[in-house]
């Protein structure tokens, strides 16, 4: 690359959110130059060879919470991207050998409830209703930026006016169930609907996913609703496959951003942010070449942004103190087994279909609160919450011929250990997850191949995630909206002047979106005078 | 309830009146007999011996300390000397001054700070991300102000040792010394605007040192010192009182009560061309667009004052010491700002204020009214708008050797 080269933006991270927000400044007509540390664009959302022939997804194995606006204004669909529908939304083998499948034909869900409870299954079609117009409104207020609500100026609120519509379509009853629902517990909410703790557990679980939160927690309603934004919905979360695993979205992402002129650095780490009078002039790599731009990115958390490239020192206390306030709290864990076939769950029914969608393995939601519990103290929970996900069933190509793939997201397994540490805790918790699924699908031991555990402490060292959170702070009604990642600091700016924020860590959160980065890119765009 | 500090056992036995005060919730004498006036003489004429424990201490220490002690600072640091003390205020974001203290430095990375009100969260925030240690030294730390003409003197007769001969001491400059065996430290410093001195001692050997400054300093006219004289000393002075004569920025409780070094006649303390320090870029754009308000003494005209009295057949009548009340001021007819602290100077013989007044309608060497009290009713007395320094001797930065 020649030192000589202007960019407008320099972009750090090429994380979906990266991608998304590069794609839209060059669109907008700006030079961008887009750096990732790794040798593969998608950070959390990509994919990666763990074992020869096998391709996992790092984290997130759907898209259906992507923003079919990003998919729209970036043409996503000629660049490559595709979807195809599953038969299951999940299945959830129970402890007693019985089974419960949520079909995405909502008739055929209806009657595998009524096997659990008859009166859940009669309310199962009004309930998808009302989650359906309640996360639509949630989903609203995700594609906005953030109102400046110190100085509030008309053509930041006009945007809102829409959102406001929008919820007051919803009617009284609804808008008063919104309003109701943002800080209640997943849990009363689900209580309030249905009686079969199996039912409940298996709409419910996705409550807590990436959170330091159990579904008692305040809070968890409103993530339940957030899991849903997308489409379709079918009351577990909303889950959509690409074609290909997730990396095609990182493909088709990457070759939207190329399109528009984007050029893209991989292997090249960014030491730290160049300041220049208190203003943001370019970054420093690590190998020592300065880049300069007016404009400069972050797709990093907010604290990794600020403390890591920036450093406290140049922020001013007020904001320092906000930032090391921000929780992080990583929760998960990720084991990735390579299989020689596919397991057989007590209670399933024949063929695979069901296991085309998440299988979960949390019977009620005091099961998942209990494995909360361990975690509010430090511990693994003695009995983890599994949401497992098979990516060689959607794409064969995935893993070799007649071997299988299955991704493991383990809850819950704290980034703080009490009197205990990661580097030793891995082999326990891939046994214990092991066992675990024996239980439910007998011989499933024999089947495992390989495996891959990434925890919360690889999670950070690997992919710059603190504290191991995916989310890049923890979703809480504390840090969302207006106050995410930290109050005063919402609209995808920093105090530095010329640096901004575009993932996870800034308005609307965590999750495969790509609506932080549509967002940020808004925001620069309409900031800048450039 | 106040508690005492590591020298109450010898200020209550001296103390007469057994009048209190709590200063920061120490027990602090407010005046030793039934009134403070020979106190306040002994200052000027001799030397007072004043407990001031219950300021705020800190130490600072480690490889990043002097960039630390330069972030928090508006002074620069860098021209700070090892074994200088500087004088500094600290601000806000905002460029809003949160305190003022003192910055003693030991070592290119040793440092000894004083603040008025508690600071500790306020200093290690400032220093997040730094290699730096902040120690709160103010309960293991006594302190004693040694005030007056005098008070070189006395401290030479019982001085067994230090590194600089205290007649070669600079004002604003430390050195550390031995009383009576006993390890201090000693700054030329103080809060009386006259030649003085501070020494700073483990509480395990305050009584001790304590008794032996006393017990010598007795011979030249030395008297303990209470707040109530402090208080008309340091108007004399011309020296700011946080809370009375500014409020702190972490205290106001409207976005106006605030102010900035510029606004309270620290703008000498202020250094924009040193390392950037919390507040900066507000105090440059203060700089470039002009201050709002202007600290400054006020001379109250003695013969208007008698003629206000003389109207209702009275011979004048001040308080005889300092008010902390603030009174409007006003400039031909319009109130301009306020004077926050009044004292009868009986060395000076004059009535002075400290007030704060708006740039726009004063400046100095205006003729402004002081709302005055005369028999129930408000009446203005005339004041001259003068430099705050209204006492400042020669001795307070004579070097001797």
């Amino acid at each position: 690359m020649s030192p000589s080269t202007h960019y407008d933006v320099i972009l750090i991270g090429g994380g979906h959110n990266g991608l998304v927000a590069a794609a839209y400044l060059a669109k907008a007509g700006r030079k961008v130059l887009l750096l990732e540390a790794r040798s593969h664009l998608g950070g959390l959302a990509g994919t990666e060879e763990l074992f020869p022939g096998f391709h996992a997804p790092v984290g997130h194995a759907d898209a259906g919470l992507f923003s079919p606006q990003v998919i729209k204004d970036l043409r996503l669909e000629s660049h490559g991207l595709a979807f195809h529908d599953v038969p299951a939304a999940v299945f959830a083998p129970q402890p007693d050998g019985r089974a419960l499948t949520l079909w995405r034909d909502p008739a055929r869900a209806k009657a595998e409830i009524a096997r659990f409870s008859a009166r859940d299954a009669e309310r199962y079609p009004e309930y998808l209703r009302v989650t359906a117009r309640l996360a639509a409104v949630l989903a609203a207020t995700a594609a906005e930026i953030p109102p400046n609500i110190i100085s509030p100026s008309l053509n930041d609120l006009f945007p809102w006016a829409r959102v406001a519509l929008k919820a007051r379509r919803l009617g009284r009853a609804d808008m008063m169930d919104f309003l109701r629902l943002l800080p209640m517990t997943a849990q009363e909410w689900l209580n309030e609907w249905f009686e079969s703790p199996v039912v409940q557990a298996a709409l419910g679980a996705h409550s807590v996913t990436g959170s330091m939160l159990g579904p008692q927690s305040s809070g968890s309603a409103y993530m339940l609703l957030y899991q849903q934004m997308g489409v379709p919905n079918a009351g577990y979360r909303s889950a959509r496959f690409a074609r290909g695993g997730v990396g095609a979205v990182i493909a088709a992402l990457t070759r939207a951003a190329e399109s528009h002129g984007v050029e893209i650095l991989t292997d090249t780490p960014v030491a730290r942010v160049l300041l220049e009078n208190g203003r943001a002039v370019g970054v420093e790599l690590a190998d020592g070449d300065l880049l300069r731009a007016p404009v400069i990115v972050s797709n990093l958390d907010p604290r990794r942004t600020l403390f890591g490239l920036v450093g406290p020192q140049q922020l001013n206390p007020r904001l320092m103190r906000r930032v090391r306030n921000i929780r992080f709290k990583g929760s998960t864990s990720r084991l990735t087994l390579a299989l020689s076939g596919l397991p057989k769950f007590k209670g399933a029914p024949d063929g695979h279909d069901h296991l085309t969608g998440y299988t979960l393995i949390c019977p009620s939601l005091d099961y998942l609160e209990k494995a909360y519990d361990d975690a509010k103290y430090g511990r693994i929970s003695a009995n983890p919450a599994l949401e497992l996900h098979f990516p060689s069933l959607h794409d064969a190509a995935l893993a070799p011929a007649g071997q299988h793939l299955v991704s493991i997201t383990i809850q819950f397994t704290p980034y703080d250990l009490k009197g205990a540490s990661w580097a030793k805790e891995g082999k326990r918790l891939t046994d214990l997850v092991i066992k675990t699924l024996d239980a439910y699908a007998p011989g499933f031991k024999s089947l495992v191949k390989h495996n891959h555990l990434r925890t919360p402490a690889s999670l950070e060292s690997d992919f710059a995630a603190t504290e191991g959170g995916i989310m890049h702070g923890q979703m809480a009604l504390d840090q969302w909206l207006i106050g995410r990642p930290v109050a005063g600091f919402a609209r995808y700016a920093t105090e530095i002047p010329g640096l901004f924020l575009c993932g996870a860590g800034t308005h609307p959160g965590g999750g495969l979106t790509g609506l932080p980065g549509r967002n940020a890119a808004r925001a620069i765009l309409k900031n800048r005078r450039s | 309830m106040p508690i005492p500090t590591p020298f109450h056992s010898r200020t209550a036995a001296l103390s007469v009146s057994h009048e209190w005060r709590d200063w920061s919730g120490y027990l602090s004498v407010a005046r030793y007999a039934a009134t403070h006036d020979a106190e306040y003489y002994a200052v000027r004429s001799g030397a007072g011996l004043l407990d001031v424990s219950p300021l705020f201490k800190y130490e600072i220490t480690g490889p990043d300390a002097a960039r630390l002690v330069d972030r928090i600072m508006t002074r620069d640091i860098a021209k700070c000397a090892v074994g200088q003390v500087m004088y500094s205020p600290w601000c806000d974001e905002d460029g809003q001054t949160i305190d003022d203290g003192t910055i003693q430095r030991f070592g290119p990375q040793h440092f000894r700070i004083t603040a008025a009100d508690p600071s500790l969260r306020w200093f290690q925030d400032v220093g997040y991300g730094l290699n730096a240690q902040i120690r709160d030294l103010s309960a293991d730390l006594g302190a004693l102000a040694l005030q007056g003409p005098k008070s070189r003197e006395i401290l030479k007769q019982i001085v067994t040792q230090s590194d600089d001969s205290l007649d070669a001491l600079k004002y604003y400059y430390l050195t550390p010394a031995k009383i009576d065996r006993i390890p201090v430290t000693i700054t030329r410093t103080g809060y009386t605007g006259d030649l003085g001195y501070e020494i700073w001692v483990e509480r395990r050997y305050a009584e001790k040192v304590y008794d032996s400054l006393y017990d010598t300093g007795r011979k030249y006219g030395l008297m303990p010192l209470g707040l109530v004289a402090l208080d008309m000393l340091r108007i004399e002075a011309g020296l700011l009182l946080i809370d009375v004569d500014y409020i702190a920025a972490t205290k106001a409780d409207i976005e106006s009560q605030k102010s900035t070094p510029y606004e309270i006649g620290l703008s000498w303390a202020v250094d924009l061309d040193g390392a950037d320090f919390i507040g900066k870029p507000a105090l440059q754009r203060e700089l470039k667009h002009g201050s709002e308000w202007f600290f400054c003494g006020l001379e109250i005209d003695w013969p208007h004052l008698e003629s206000l009295f003389a109207t209702h057949n009275l011979p004048p009548k001040v308080l005889g010491m300092a008010s902390r009340a603030a009174v409007p001021v006003y400039k031909d007819g319009y109130q301009v700002g306020q004077a926050t602290s009044i004292t009868f100077s009986p060395l000076l013989k004059k009535y002075i204020a400290l007030a704060t007044l708006k740039t726009q309608y004063a400046a100095f060497g205006d003729d402004v009214h002081l709302e005055t009290t005369v028999e129930f009713s408000r009446q203005q007395a005339r004041a001259c708008v003068v430099k705050s320094s209204f006492f400042n001797p020669k001795r307070k930065r004579e070097v001797l050797a």
